[in-house]
């Protein structure tokens, strides 16, 4: 047994992100580690990783109890983590990024790069792939940086290796290489944990699968006695139908119109209209270029080419002011970095975008704002004792629904959020959903973007399917459905995705 | 992957990527950094030898390359830590209260050396200072430098009053020092550029070198590859003062005399060589070549302007508008660089 976790906790203020952790990997196998978004997977590599530390339970590692204190004693002890997200030096040599912290040194303690180049390269043709070692990281595709991390890793010689869903941004070549590589370093008895939402991946390439739910562990199986509905039964543990309860509403005029909005090497030519009361979601991959078509609309990135239209009148490009005037709001991802002020109070954080409304003579008073935030904090049931305290004591829902409260003061036309759910616990999700529902009811134009799939086939009236920066379909509620939905993400016809396994493999499209 | 076939054009895939000319690209245009900043130094130069035929003979050439010295000290430290994503305000207070340490030590009998190993060690002393607070206490840089700035000052005034050290408290050898030439050039930025080059050499071919570029490029970045931080902050800041105390230690030698206002403003002049010879404010590039260009432009300015006939009060101007010019440009290229990079990555596949 190379790794082994058992009850292992952790939380981070009030959010308990791991209630009960446990995971067990031996020699010479690939562990597949799957679970919803929010399951606690990626706490639980963390604590493998030395970034935090656990609050309770047992964590040994080939045999000893451990408790790495920082990412260098893990990997001293001979532990490789990919994250899922590159983390490169963009002014450094790419064979720099991989020996940072471990450089060989020759003669006079000088950094032998010579040596570094000669294996990065012998790395690279492992992986099949051409990368000059020489250049800045700055500037790589995100598969090339994924391919620089797992070259990374190898070169670590690592007893136990760990990739949070390394797959997500590399196509099906490099996908190919990337396990052939897994299973050579398995045959030499290395362990190797493999998260990913992608069934397929898991059954191709793994031994055993440890599935998590709600930051905790349900169950360990032989990939060969298990079966995909059986897995995705444990990850969900509820049925999807009753979590998204979209109401019926009277679908009114156009009020966003995007047409032919283009921004180099981002996205291109897309064009969608968003109708009063109408939930319309944009799925896709994760890098498709979803978040950022909705950053165009509401003016925070510029782009090249196209128009957006709010009520038949055209928005001005690259100004969110412009855009809240005409009756835009936006609900960014990152609710603590970019949609909320935590350490200020919850009257403050809704009265934000209302400020110059509420103020006299260039003034702001306590009571104007309490004033102007009670109606809005009561209508979505914030569970806050009081106006004043600050945001960061509240769970991720109530945030969430803090955030909402906020833009919805400036009385929008037009609501676009970016993953709605994340980060926020199940329970509370369909509180969520119920008001995004409501809002729409209401007569609010909503433009959702998910990367759950259950999310945006319970929630959305239309989906529109994004990969590699366009469009490349348009589903009515009625049509949409996983496999549609997988097949336009991923680039591909309905009928060349067979579904082996089940239809409902529908966590596939969070990867 | 039996199943689901992403396309192939989802990245680069493994088609040869455009990387090598990328790269060098790239590389030119840091490079030429260095070398544009070296360009508009000679340009200036070849004016005022024009304008003024003495400006490259006798006192006129040794001022020339003299000057630049101290502040060559003071941009190659301040170029350490800023690489790191910080700044150290403090180096000019740190430089008057050295100086006044050197004298002062040679005043009461020490030998020259004494003072000068003393005022070295104190100034890495004060960085130390300013390190500890700042990687051990999460603090920024500029909040505590700007602190530490004012508290040394303080310090020295408390310490020397309106007492100055003379000329005639000091060792005779030492005063001449100021002034020594080998084949007309004077010892000082020899020892300066010494100091210059062996700072590049550790910055280019040491894992510390390199681990400080990292902590600048993406601090956090850094934590998941487990470097020392914090010590590599910490030697940084010890480092920035050291070289401090040896301008400390120029300071008193070049000028004969130090009183409790040595080295006022001077860390401004510091952080703008660094900035003007390409150094990343927002660390994780530039080189210690860029910075020493940078400082010797800075002091070069001073003298060229007053002979080309403009007006003592616009010099100010035209330093600070050839610091935005830098900053400017900065912007404009990495932005393009950007947008050229996206495109590719588009065109690729």
């Amino acid at each position: 047994m190379v790794l082994e976790l058992a009850d292992v906790r952790k939380s981070f203020g009030a959010v308990q992100a791991l209630r009960s952790g446990s995971l067990r990997v031996e020699a010479g196998s690939i562990h597949a580690l799957i679970g919803e978004n929010g399951a606690g997977k990626s706490t639980l590599v963390k604590i493998v990783a030395g970034v935090h530390r656990r609050d309770g339970g047992t964590f040994r590692f080939r045999g000893d109890d451990v408790d790495f204190g920082s990412t260098a004693d893990s990997k001293g002890s001979g532990i490789a983590v990919i994250y899922q997200e590159p983390t490169l030096f963009p002014d450094l040599s790419v064979t720099e990024n991989v020996f940072m912290g471990r450089m060989p040194l020759g003669a006079g303690r000088r950094v032998d790069r010579a040596a570094m180049h000669t294996e990065v390269e012998g790395l690279f043709q492992r992986l099949g792939v051409h990368i000059d070692p020489r250049r800045p990281a700055r500037g790589l595709s995100i598969a090339d940086q994924q391919i620089i991390e797992i070259a990374k890793a190898i070169s670590l010689d690592a007893a136990l290796l760990v990739m949070d869903e390394p797959t997500a941004a590399l196509s099906g070549v490099e996908v190919d290489r990337l396990f052939a590589v897994a299973r050579s370093l398995r045959d030499e008895g290395r362990a190797l944990v493999f998260i990913s939402h992608r069934f397929d991946e898991v059954f191709d390439l793994c031994d055993t699968v440890t599935v998590m739910r709600d930051g905790a562990y349900i169950g360990t199986h032989q990939i060969a006695e298990t079966t995909v509905p059986a897995l995705v039964a444990e990850m969900v543990g509820r049925e999807v139908a009753d979590l998204f309860p979209k109401t019926e509403a009277a679908i009114g005029d156009v009020v966003l119109s995007v047409e032919g909005l283009t921004s180099a090497g981002v996205f291109r030519d897309v064009s969608f209209d968003v109708r009063a009361g109408e939930i319309v979601a944009l799925a896709g991959l994760v890098g498709a270029g979803r978040s950022e078509i909705a950053r165009a609309v509401f003016g925070i990135d510029r782009y090249d080419r196209g128009t957006v239209r709010l009520d038949g009148a055209n928005v001005r490009p690259g100004r969110p002011t412009v855009a809240i005037r005409a009756g835009m709001a936006f609900v960014p991802e990152d609710r603590r970095q970019q949609g909320l002020v935590v350490d200020s109070s919850v009257a403050h954080n809704v009265a934000g975008v209302i400020r110059t409304r509420l103020s006299r003579l260039g003034l702001i008073s306590t009571a104007a704002e309490n004033k102007a935030v009670r109606p809005w904090a009561s209508r979505l049931e914030v569970k806050t004792n009081a106006l004043d305290m600050p945001a960061t004591t509240m769970s991720g829902g109530n945030q969430q629904k803090v955030v909402i409260a906020k833009w919805l003061a400036t009385e929008p036309r037009l609501l676009i959020i970016d993953e709605p759910t994340r980060g926020i616990d199940v329970g509370t999700k369909s509180e969520v959903h119920r008001l995004l529902s409501e809002l729409a009811g209401q007569g609010l134009a909503v433009l959702m973007i998910s990367s759950e799939l259950p999310e945006v086939l319970g929630m959305a009236d239309r989906v529109l399917v994004v990969c590699e920066g366009r469009i490349t379909a348009e589903l009515d509620r009625s049509e949409a459905t996983p496999e549609t939905v997988m097949a336009a993400a991923t680039g591909t016809t309905p009928d060349r995705i067979h579904l082996e396994h089940d239809t409902e493999m529908v966590q596939e499209v969070t990867a | 992957m039996s199943t689901l076939e992403k396309t192939p054009s989802a990245g680069p895939g493994s088609a040869p990527r455009r990387g090598p000319d990328l790269a060098k690209v790239t590389g030119d245009l840091l490079r030429s950094r260095e070398l544009a900043v070296l360009v508009v130094l000679l340009l200036l130069v070849v004016v005022a030898t024009v304008k003024s035929d003495g400006f490259l003979s006798g006192d006129s050439w040794r001022d020339l390359l003299l000057t630049p010295s101290i502040l060559l000290l003071l941009a190659a430290g301040q170029m350490l830590v800023i690489i790191t994503r910080n700044v150290d305000l403090s180096v000019g207070s740190t430089l008057g209260i050295t100086a006044y340490a050197a004298g002062d030590l040679m005043s009461s009998g020490s030998s020259p050396w004494v003072a000068a190993l003393g005022a070295v060690a104190l100034g890495a002393l004060l960085g130390a200072v300013n390190g500890v607070i700042i990687a051990f206490g999460r603090v920024p840089a500029l909040v505590i430098t700007l602190g530490t700035m004012l508290a040394f000052r303080g310090i020295l005034l408390h310490w020397a009053g309106s007492d100055r050290v003379n000329a005639g408290e000091m060792d005779p050898g030492f005063l001449d020092l100021g002034t020594a030439q080998v084949l007309t050039i004077p010892v000082l930025t020899i020892i300066s550029l010494v100091v210059v080059v062996a700072v590049g050499y550790y910055l280019r071919t040491s894992r510390g070198g390199r681990e400080l570029y990292a902590i600048g490029s993406d601090p956090d970045a850094a934590a998941l590859f487990g470097l020392p931080i914090r010590r590599r902050v910490l030697g940084a800041f010890i480092a920035s003062g050291a070289l401090a105390g040896l301008a400390g230690v120029f300071w008193a030698t070049r000028y004969g005399g130090v009183s409790s206002n040595a080295g006022e403003g001077i860390e401004l002049q510091a952080v703008a060589a660094a900035v003007i010879g390409g150094v990343a404010i927002f660390g994780g590039s530039g080189s210690v070549w860029g910075a020493a260009i940078g400082a010797f432009l800075l002091v070069t300015i001073d003298r060229v302007l007053p002979i080309l006939g403009v007006p003592d009060f616009y010099q100010q101007a035209v330093v600070g508008a050839l610091i935005i010019g830098a900053i400017v440009l900065d912007r404009v290229l990495a932005s393009r660089a950007e947008r050229r990079l996206a495109v590719e990555r588009e065109v690729a596949p």
